[in-house]
């Protein structure tokens, strides 16, 4: 299924957690928050949040700023 | 001199300069001029992780650890009380419940400044969700007298436009400001060098925040020093009092008891 993330789309399997993501992007553990579909969703349930065709995810983290 | 914290949200500070992290040549320059700011209170911006972006690379949070500083996550880049609102959201997710935030509703890109309509939206929705505001705000005594009423930690107004290095536009108004506040008043935004930063704290403003003035200096790491510096010589000066103006000299040396 197709899933947007930052805004780029990206297809995955079924039964895809944000957790999968995180890892097939080499960012898991780090400082961050992600949100699909402009609800966050705690890193609690990184592991069973499963992605639903067209979630619009978004994954942020703190950067140098003012 | 002792005991002359900066209390913000009920947490004592020793440091009365409060720096950002934007601006810097790298991650490196970043922490020295930060270290040599003496800052306690550190602000972040909150963005998108980039895709493809080398993983190795080491995070902000990681130089600028949240177990030695005090985060202070903007909303830098929001032009609507909604953006902002899911700003801070992500920004407490991300920092493990930590609610102190800075509030700033743009309003126009030419002059960065604050849209105040959305400002008040937005910090009315915050507060309702259990965030510490620290707000932005134009330098309307009247606003910001209201941005204390709703429950604003903090109440920040700019004494030039962001990143101009103009100074202390309106010392006036900022003066005004502080007179009738109950809650810290900083200045944020406008201080271009280390004698902006001392005026700021001569008024009797509580704390200066500061990014591109040290970040754009030509040493920051310097200029951080100078500014930590400006900032203590400048409350100590306000606290001192200073003396009345005179039209006319007064001399200093004894007039009794000249020879000649």
């Amino acid at each position: 299924m197709e899933i947007f993330v930052n805004g780029k789309n990206k297809y995955v399997q079924d039964s895809y957690s944000i957790q999968d993501l995180l890892v097939s992007m080499d960012i898991e553990g780090q400082r961050l928050a992600v949100e699909v579909n402009e609800q966050i969703i705690t890193k609690s349930r990184h592991n069973d949040y499963f992605f639903n065709e067209s979630d619009h995810v978004e994954i942020v983290h703190a950067i140098g700023g003012g | 001199m002792h005991d002359d914290s900066l209390i913000i949200a009920g947490k004592a500070y020793h440091s009365r300069l409060l720096v950002g992290t934007g601006k810097y040549k790298d991650l490196d320059e970043t922490r020295d001029a930060i270290e040599a700011s003496g800052a306690e209170i550190v602000t972040v911006a909150i963005r998108r992780t980039n895709i493809g972006q080398n993983p190795d690379e080491p995070n902000l949070l990681d130089v600028i650890s949240p177990d030695k500083y005090t985060i202070l996550p903007n909303t830098a880049g929001c032009y609507t009380a909604k953006d902002a609102v899911r700003t801070c959201q992500l920004a407490r997710e991300l920092l493990d419940g930590h609610d102190l935030v800075k509030l700033e509703v743009l309003g126009d890109e030419k002059t960065l400044y604050p849209n105040m309509v959305d400002t008040i939206t937005a910090a009315e929705l915050l507060i309702k969700d259990g965030f510490k505001v620290m707000v932005y705000t134009s330098d309307d005594p009247i606003i910001a007298k209201q941005l204390e009423e709703m429950g604003c930690v903090a109440v920040m107004p700019l004494a030039g436009l962001i990143g101009s290095g103009l100074g202390i536009c309106n010392p006036h108004n900022i003066r005004l400001i502080k007179e009738n506040a109950k809650v810290p008043i900083l200045v944020d935004a406008g201080v271009g060098t280390a004698s902006d930063a001392a005026i700021a704290m001569e008024i009797g403003c509580d704390a200066v925040l500061m990014n591109t003035a040290i970040a754009g200096a030509k040493k920051p790491v310097l200029m951080a020093s100078a500014m930590k510096k400006a900032i203590e010589g400048g409350r100590e000066a306000f606290l001192a009092g200073r003396m009345p103006k005179k039209a006319y000299a007064s001399a200093s040396s004894p007039i009794d008891g000249t020879f000649f």
